[in-house]
């Protein structure tokens, strides 16, 4: 289980606050900011405390967080790997990227790895059709992809990490 | 100072970075070190050159000369040959469609012929992180002549009489919308980007975001000017991050320049813009759904009237547009709106800029002039499909627009044109399907999309499109009956008429569409079972041609699960029982003995 310090979440929210230009509503910057400083993931305590620092109830932030789909407030793995299913990559062999994805880490779509390394999503269009399929890696994106391809970044990501 | 003798432009745009280009610019700037060169060649990131599948791109400049598919091996032949001895690197050059383009002949090229770039006029020519190249190129010229040459309602009746219509998708003329938010009482007002590009198969805003922000910045803020707003939204989605990045360095430069933040330019306009950033919701797409989420919400839609323009974020007058109708405002306001309006058709003024994808040899964005034919777009401009297959169809709109059929390959690309087809022109992304595509599978795909991002708040859309699927998936699996097609006729309608918003109100039409075209293909999978473009795995099987078999057991050891059976140099045969159908074994076999078959 992840610890929640507390004060490093309200330093979050205080930071983005200071990023608006006017008393707006910030719940979705800062619930970005949150799961970019917990590695991919909102954990509940972050989220009760957003709802108090910015004075709404907590039902808003989980109707905000069950809403869009690059939130979770499962734990996810340290690289989150988003394989898009959209047609021009469908059409150019997208299928057969998710089936060495798959085979390559052993889980399913919404499944993270036992090494807590890798969660597999997939995303609709990132909009890099011309070098189809295509995946992003947290904010890294990989274009004219083949499960060959796939084999050399997952072992990339893997050495980095040992390295 | 330093004296360049060359530039050398690296496109730096979503796709050839997801193509390598990082690297390549490492290699190349060590290798400009190496022969002491980095002081006179400058080495620049531009946004994107248009033709993603050849990527990375290099272009070396003042010759011109553009070279294709670069690494990090061959990048060194650039300096080596060209930098150093001034030799052209022959077989890395930029291959168009008819060949090979060298310096003489890229004007004449067709690929870039038949471009007229207004929206995209700076890509791939200026560094997007670098205002003052922006400014080179007129940047902020326009909203310089606005705010000191022209009224708010002389800068509406600019824009109204150019002609430009929304370039998002509706295609409302963006000159009656500016004047309707003008006349909208209100105290407060804001200006909103939508650059929630979500349609599958289109990312030209996303290329004119990370190739070209300031466009978008100057536009927006001429925009608050003609409608008497104060403050504008560019809301971006998250899986644009190198977008989001590049628009937050533009803002913070057109701040330190005065164009943006209190008394713009010294006159007593203020006006300032921040980003806000979607999560992963193809819905917000829609106007009324991103103002909520702007005002950090559920991404879900509103009824509409009252428009955004009478009530709109927070409840005041909001003026809404999307990336590419902003991109086209600068030009209109230095060139004039005569100028735009020779552009084009009678009801479809100036330029389209268009993404294509899918079986096409150059996939990437491009830039042309309404009206011109589908024809020229797809073979003149994208070189035709590959592999000498046949055109099937053209799905043009994303999810919400139609498939068109390779015999009207004919007709003028123009809002009333596409319509009339029963597709529509939408943000423009254009998706090339070859005769190995099954009309139905698309559909299918399309609806499985639609499912997926329906927000669930009106029935029709969630209930409807769900039961739509259900139907495509009972006759893709070989299950249909005959009355489904009619079926799917009826709940499509009723979906288009009860819907709230333009996400159910068009979500039937990729099957309505296919139904009115390829309704042979529907027939064959209810009556007879059959996949003619044998795609549908239920309706497949994969055989061995005992003739063509050499029995090298290949295909047998590929095969996961274990579905062929043969000894070596004998025949071998394929379970249809235990097959998947997954395809495997067709690659592996360098004899072409493995066929599909339907039924």
């Amino acid at each position: 289980m992840v610890k929640v310090d507390l004060d490093k979440v309200k330093e979050i929210v205080e930071k983005v606050k200071q990023e608006t230009l006017e008393e707006g509503d910030i719940l979705i910057n800062t619930l970005h900011a949150i799961q970019d400083y917990y590695n991919n993931f909102v954990p509940p305590e972050a989220a009760e405390e957003v709802a108090k620092l910015l004075n709404i109830p907590v039902s808003r932030v989980y109707e905000v967080l069950s809403f869009y789909s690059m939130f979770s407030i499962k734990p996810r793995g340290k690289y989150v790997i988003r394989v898009c299913k959209s047609l021009p990559c469908h059409v150019t062999g997208g299928r057969e990227v998710m089936e060495a994805l798959k085979n390559k880490l052993g889980i399913e779509i919404g499944e993270t790895t036992a090494d807590g390394m890798f969660t597999l999503e997939t995303t609709s269009c990132l909009g890099l059709c011309g070098v189809a399929p295509v995946i992003m890696i947290n904010d890294q994106s990989f274009g004219n992809l083949t499960p060959e391809k796939i084999d050399e970044i997952i072992e990339r990501f893997r050495g980095d990490e040992n390295a | 100072m330093a004296v360049s003798t060359n530039t050398i432009l690296i496109c730096a745009g979503g796709a050839c970075i997801s193509a390598g280009e990082k690297s390549v610019k490492q290699v190349l700037e060590e290798k400009l070190r190496e022969y002491a060169l980095d002081g006179v060649v400058r080495v620049v990131e531009t946004g994107c050159m248009g033709a993603c599948d050849l990527g990375p791109i290099v272009a070396v400049f003042p010759e011109g000369v553009y070279y294709q598919k670069v690494n990090a091996e061959n990048v060194k032949k650039i300096v080596e040959e060209h930098i150093l001895k001034g030799r052209v690197v022959e077989e890395m050059l930029f291959e168009g469609p008819q060949g090979k383009i060298t310096e003489e002949v890229h004007e004449e090229h067709p690929f870039f012929k038949k471009q007229v770039k207004i929206a995209t006029r700076n890509l791939g020519i200026i560094d997007p992180m670098n205002i003052d190249e922006y400014i080179a190129r007129d940047g902020y010229f326009a909203l310089i002549k606005t705010l000191t040459q022209m009224s708010p309602e002389e800068v509406i009746e600019t824009v109204k009489k150019s002609g430009l219509r929304g370039r998002g998708g509706a295609g409302f003329p963006t000159g009656l919308k500016w004047e309707l938010t003008r006349k909208s009482p209100a105290d407060k007002k804001f200006v909103v980007c939508n650059a929630d590009e979500g349609d599958p198969g289109a990312f030209m805003d996303r290329s004119i975001l990370e190739g070209d922000p300031h466009t978008v910045l100057e536009a927006m803020t001429i925009a608050g000017y003609a409608i008497g707003g104060q403050k504008g939204y560019v809301y971006v989605r998250a899986e644009y991050p190198l977008a989001i990045e590049r628009l937050r360095n533009a803002i913070k430069q057109a701040r330190e320049y005065g164009f943006l933040g209190e008394n713009i330019l010294g006159t007593d306009f203020s006006f300032d813009i921040e980003i806000r950033i979607g999560a992963g919701a193809f819905v917000c797409g829609e106007e009324t759904a991103l103002m909520n989420s702007i005002e950090g919400k559920r991404g879900q839609p509103n009824v509409k009237p009252p428009y955004p323009a009478q009530k709109g974020l927070w409840g005041y007058p909001t003026l809404i547009n999307n990336v590419e109708t902003f991109a086209n405002i600068p030009p209109i306001i230095i060139k004039g709106a005569d100028w735009f309006a020779s552009i084009g058709t009678e009801t479809s003024k100036g330029t389209k800029v268009f993404a294509l994808a899918g079986k096409v040899k150059n996939t990437g964005i491009v830039e042309v002039p309404m009206g011109i034919t589908l024809r020229e777009l797809i073979y003149d401009i994208g070189g035709g499909v590959p592999n000498g297959k046949k055109l099937k169809a053209i799905q043009t709109g994303g999810p919400s627009g139609g498939c068109i059929p390779a015999e009207y390959l004919d007709t003028p690309v123009d809002y009333e044109s596409l319509k009339k087809l029963g597709a529509i022109m939408g943000s423009g992304g254009m998706i090339v399907m070859d005769e190995d595509t099954c009309m139905v599978d698309v559909a299918k795909f399309f609806l499985q999309f639609t499912v997926d991002e329906s927000c669930g708040k009106c029935v029709p859309c969630r209930e409807g499109t769900k039961r739509m699927l259900e139907i495509l998936e009972k006759i893709t699996s070989g299950e249909g009956e005959e009355e489904d097609i009619e079926k799917l006729e009826e709940l499509g309608q009723t979906i288009i008429d009860s819907s709230l918003c333009g996400l159910g109100q068009t979500a039937p039409n990729p099957v309505l569409s296919t139904l009115k075209y390829f309704k042979d293909e529907y027939e064959a999978h209810v009556k007879e079972k059959i996949c003619p473009a044998k795609v549908c795995k239920s309706l497949i099987r994969y055989v061995i041609d005992p003739d063509k078999c050499v029995g090298c057991t290949a295909c047998a050891r590929v095969c996961p699960v274990n579905a062929i059976s043969g000894e070596v140099r004998k025949i071998h045969n394929i379970d249809p029982e235990i097959c998947t159908r997954c395809g495997s074994c067709i690659e592996v076999c360098r004899f072409g003995a493995i066929s599909k078959v339907s039924p």
